[in-house]
């Protein structure tokens, strides 16, 4: 029962190569991300030009805390202390998982259910903790198939979504008895069947496990309140019926105060499953008596995240609040999957967060500023407004003045392995004017190679000529 | 040196850039909107608790127990959650058997469990997001009621009701235990298609009391 590790994957030019070589996979992923892409046109658009503003008031809300984040920090210290909380404050991923596995080991308990969080996963707080004796259960749907599967996660909101239904029942039918109820003998890909049976093996876990572990969205200084937006209720289950809760939270995730949700709770729901709001949001401040954990502990991490604040370019990619919108709305990112990019953070956040938090020590992360067309999509979806191609290109001047030509290299290669195909230049050519000189001029001229790493276009219901001719036949008539 | 010491140092080298007389605390400007008014209000919230496949009924005030007593019938509710301080013209027309809850006495997590379903008021209710907000006052009690039964039958009144979200917000108290609620509870993540009931209550019923005519 391991967990899945990204240590030792390959470069992400190589790890592409692999993964456009999967039609399943594509097919997965074009599908999901165009599923999510229309319904967050349609909920953005319903609030008109207020969007624009919503989006520059959220970019300012986090740029100004972030240059003041010692105070916002000591602030939030000091209100959740007041509160009746804990706060501890961890260096490092090491020391994170110290600290949680120690208060883990206080209460006496050998088994914990987790909040989808991707600051434990960027820890690989599970793997910590198996070392200790401690299970880690994941409860979010999609983070329980992934565990179920020993497989990774691939995207921050759905890090299931390189999977189909189909492959998620076999998951389910294989692996769900090893780890507590099993699934239903007669269990369909139906996701009604699905989220059936999650229910089903996870229930009598949250009525009976005492201690949880969570991350947040958001932690309000001012009033010292933790903020988790979730769709499943399986957060409210780990929030509220434990007696023990700990939130593992990056320092990045402070606002200034209560009222600035007003902002981010229109911004975040909207940005990311495309939804005017999500099911459920807990918000918690402390403890609560005779209602909820009775004892809360908050790990403040770093781990990082003050090197990426000292880069005053990069420093933008700390406001992210993690809504996913820049990995469904790139053409990379549909074509590769979130595998390819060897983090946690996959995506267009993950290919200037990751470099930056880990320091570009590797020849996985120094390619990450390579892995994108530089088209820019993934900053107009922003909902706070990171310059996300103005990084890439600032970390590729980094790489290059290490006098590492391994960029260089990977950034064609990689180019090769995404646009290696007439199907994918022309999609390719419309979103990605800046990358047009990296779009290799000879094409491999067979249709069967390039249908190795593309799917057929939809057929469109009425061809051209059809169309053409009706509506000569429309003028005939007269009409 | 602490971590806390450690990081703190850390933070602010990082930030040598930022000139010392600049304020960490200041009026924040708001530009945006507070509410995008799509019609009036309680036709909004329906519309959008519809759309999260919640069940709602307009009803009036001196209906509210008759047509809870009627919701419940309809589901075969015989055993109902109770919080404390919810009126009691509301809940004792059901003729279903009554489970007081309280922080004082509170009921198990199996009663919860066992128990068909939770009868509560709410304390904001926003229109244009369809958004229910608990905040542990009078008849909402305790997080977990309104959580582990399967039926959550929710009485909504019009004074309750806000257009917008910066309006809900303002009107909220951080420092109580806040669930929002927008529709029962749901995943998308299974090809990014939204299923409605996973573990939190799979039917979410609204009784949305309207002033007397």
């Amino acid at each position: 029962m391991s967990s899945a590790t990204f240590l030792g994957m390959p470069p992400f030019p190589e790890a592409a190569r692999t993964a456009v070589q999967d039609s399943r996979l594509r097919h997965n992923l074009r599908r999901a991300t165009h599923t999510i892409r229309d319904k967050r046109g349609l909920v953005v658009g319903e609030l008109g030009d207020d969007w624009a503003r919503l989006r520059a008031e959220g970019s300012e809300i986090k740029t100004h805390t972030l240059r003041h984040l010692d105070h916002y920090l000591e602030q939030l210290e000091e209100s959740v202390t007041r509160a009746g909380g804990h706060v501890h404050w961890a260096s490092d991923a090491a020391e994170a998982n110290r600290i949680v596995t120690g208060l883990v080991q206080a209460t006496g308990e050998t088994d914990v259910v987790k909040v989808k969080s991707m600051a434990t996963q960027e820890i690989e707080l599970n793997n910590a903790l198996e070392a200790a004796g401690i299970t880690a259960y994941e409860t979010d749907l999609a983070e329980l198939i992934v565990q179920l599967g020993e497989d990774l996660p691939s995207h921050i909101l759905v890090p299931a979504i390189h999977l189909g239904r189909s492959q998620i029942r076999e998951i389910f039918l294989d692996r769900m008895a090893e780890w507590g109820t099993p699934a239903p003998p007669g269990l369909t890909d139906d996701p009604r069947a699905l989220a059936e049976a999650a229910r089903a093996h996870l229930r009598e876990r949250f009525l009976r496990t005492r201690t949880a572990i969570s991350g947040a969205n958001f932690a309000v200084a001012d009033s010292g309140t933790l903020v988790v937006l979730e769709s499943e209720g399986n957060g409210r289950m780990c929030l509220t019926l434990p007696q023990t809760l700990i939130s593992v939270v990056g320092i990045e995730k402070i606002v200034p105060t209560w009222s600035d949700l007003e902002v981010f709770m229109q911004l975040l729901p909207r940005s990311s499953t495309g939804e005017r709001m999500n099911p459920y949001t807990s918000t918690w401040t402390g403890v609560t008596p005779g209602d909820g954990p009775q004892e809360f502990h908050l790990v403040l991490l770093d781990n990082g995240r003050t090197d990426v604040l000292a880069d005053t370019v990069g420093r933008q990619a700390l406001r992210c609040i993690r809504c996913s919108a820049c990995l469904n709305t790139c053409p990379v990112y549909e074509r590769t999957g979130g595998h390819s990019y060897g983090s946690v953070y996959p995506g267009p956040i993950g290919a200037i967060l990751t470099p930056q938090l880990r320091g570009m020590g590797s020849e996985v992360d120094e390619a990450l500023p390579y892995a994108s067309s530089l088209c820019g999509a993934c900053y107009e979806v922003c909902p706070v407004a990171i310059d996300i191609p103005e990084v890439l290109v600032h970390l590729r001047e980094e790489v290059t003045g290490r006098g590492g030509h391994a960029g260089e290299k990977a950034l064609m290669a990689g180019a090769e392995a995404v646009f290696s195909s007439p199907g994918a230049l022309g999609a390719v050519q419309r979103a990605a004017g800046a990358a047009r000189s990296l779009v290799p001029r000879h094409l491999p001229g067979t249709a069967g190679a390039w249908t190795d790493t593309r799917d057929v276009p939809d057929v469109p219901a009425e061809s051209f000529r059809r169309w053409w001719k009706g509506r000569d036949d429309e003028r005939e008539d007269g009409r | 040196m602490s971590s806390r010491e450690a990081i703190l140092a850390r933070v602010r080298a990082a930030l040598s850039d930022v000139p010392a007389d600049e304020p960490a605390r200041r009026e924040r400007e708001r530009t945006h909107l507070d509410s995008h008014a799509a019609g009036p209000t309680l036709d909004v919230l329906e519309n959008r608790l519809v759309d999260y496949r919640a069940l709602v009924h307009r009803v009036t005030a001196d209906r509210v127990g008759a047509e809870a007593a009627a919701a419940l019938a309809r589901r075969g509710a015989r055993r109902v959650v109770v919080p404390p301080g919810l009126p009691a013209e509301w809940a004792e027309p059901a003729g279903a058997e009554l489970l007081a809850d309280s922080r004082r006495a509170p009921l198990s997590v199996r009663d919860l469990d066992a128990a068909d379903g939770v009868l509560t008021a709410c304390a904001v209710a926003v229109a244009e997001t369809g958004t229910i907000i608990l905040d542990g006052g009078p008849g909402q009690g305790r997080r977990a009621l309104s959580l582990v039964p399967d039926y959550h039958l929710c009485v909504v009144r019009a004074d309750q009701v806000v257009d917008g979200v910066p309006q809900a917000v303002r009107l909220l108290d951080p420092a109580r235990p806040l669930t929002w609620i927008s529709g029962p509870s749901a995943t998308s993540d299974i090809e990014l298609n939204r299923v409605e009931g996973v573990h939190g209550p799979r039917t979410l019923e609204v009784l949305l009391v309207e002033p007397a005519p």
